[in-house]
């Protein structure tokens, strides 16, 4: 019990840190930063529900001002913004990543890197988009296009979870609690 | 850590949280009902009144809260200049400019504590499924505690890596944090059991 409640509230944390290490940039200008891959990791590692709800709690952080959000945002602003859709699709992005690595024996690497496309990828723009397409007043389409600029950002982060999900199971079995 | 409230005093922090955050579903609301720039532009003299309130140091505040937007409403114009069709343009930036103006208002005129007061009253009905208010409560004071100290250890990973290698750490830091973040949520639970359960 006290560990679910602690696992939760320290992956949320870990989502917060992340977003406040200054973004790369990528060759394109975008920025890419390390928040998006920590809300896979909440799903890799901690597996569907617990992923899930760690990053519900960061985002209930980010709804009462805290400038936890990547690029020191926060406040209820940010869901009226056009990203809105993103931010909606975040816990459901992680709950996908986990059910994929609880649920398929593959190795560690290849679930949690299909985990990570899957939800923090395909799952997350379809959530994503049409927030974007609403809030910009634009077709799906165009809507996607304004957004592609982010997919090398994203599949670098893939092949990151999937590495680091490796990396924890490999050094601490036990500690990888989507797999257990 | 420092919140996203204004400490610069308004009318409006006199408000309640759960006034005002009704007050911020109706106006949204309204916003996109409207489709035309005119009453649009007539909408946002509310909450850009209500920031002249301020002073000039909390209306400058406001502006900062408003830079995310800048890179979409540079596209919004480069792309309705571009398909001629500027006054859908003007109304699509228009409401989300006072729409995000609007909530950040909310949300800088609002404590920290107030707001989390709103969050446990949100989830009470959920007591009956088993979900009691202070183990929300708990969680959250967890992780607002935890942000620092996951930070500083990111930091030492960080210092440490650079000490033994000429690369740049990047991604490699990222094991051992989260790592870092497993075995605390492990002690952290030892200590609360040890002092009689989260309740």
């Amino acid at each position: 019990m006290e560990r679910n409640l602690t696992h939760i509230a320290l992956f949320a944390a870990l989502v917060a840190v992340l977003g406040l290490v200054p973004p790369i940039m990528l060759g394109s200008g975008v920025p890419i930063t390390a928040q998006s891959l920590g809300i896979m990791l909440c799903g890799t590692v901690l597996g569907s529900r617990k992923g899930a709800l760690a990053v519900l709690v960061f985002l209930a952080l980010v709804a009462v001002g805290l400038p936890i959000l990547s690029g020191g945002r926060g406040g209820l602003g940010v869901f009226a913004g056009p990203s809105v859709g993103f931010l909606v699709g975040f816990p459901v992005a992680a709950f996908v990543a986990g059910l994929v690595v609880e649920r398929w024996s593959a190795p560690v690497a290849l679930a949690a890197g299909v985990g990570a496309a899957l939800g923090g990828v395909i799952v997350l723009y379809a959530i994503g988009i049409p927030g974007m397409a609403l809030m910009l007043g634009k077709t799906l389409p165009e809507a996607a296009l304004l957004i592609a600029a982010y997919l090398p950002g994203d599949a670098i982060k893939v092949v990151l979870a999937a590495l680091i999900t490796r990396g924890i199971a490999q050094m601490r079995p036990g500690a990888l609690l989507s797999r257990p | 850590m420092l919140t996203l409230t204004s400490p610069v005093e308004t009318p409006l922090h006199r408000v309640r949280a759960g006034v005002k955050l009704a007050g911020l579903c109706g106006f949204t609301v309204m916003l996109f009902a409207l489709d035309t720039p005119f009453p649009l532009a007539v909408a946002g003299l509310l909450p850009l009144g209500l920031v002249a309130l301020g002073g000039a140091v909390f209306a400058a505040h406001a502006g900062r809260m408003l830079r995310p937007l800048w890179p979409f409403l540079l596209l919004l114009g480069l792309w309705h200049w571009w398909t001629d069709d500027r006054v859908q343009g003007a109304t699509i930036a228009l409401r989300l400019i006072i729409a995000v103006a609007a909530a950040n208002l909310v949300t800088m005129t609002t404590r920290l504590a107030d707001m989390l007061a709103v969050i446990e009253a949100l989830v009470q009905p959920l007591a009956r499924l088993g979900l009691p208010p202070r183990r929300v409560a708990l969680v959250f004071a967890l992780v607002i505690r935890f942000i620092p100290v996951l930070s500083d250890r990111l930091t030492q990973i960080a210092e440490a890596f650079t000490a033994r290698s000429r690369r740049k750490p990047r991604w490699r830091v990222l094991v051992p944090a989260t790592l870092a973040a497993l075995d605390d949520a492990d002690r952290v639970a030892e200590a609360l059991r040890a002092r009689g359960g989260a309740g």
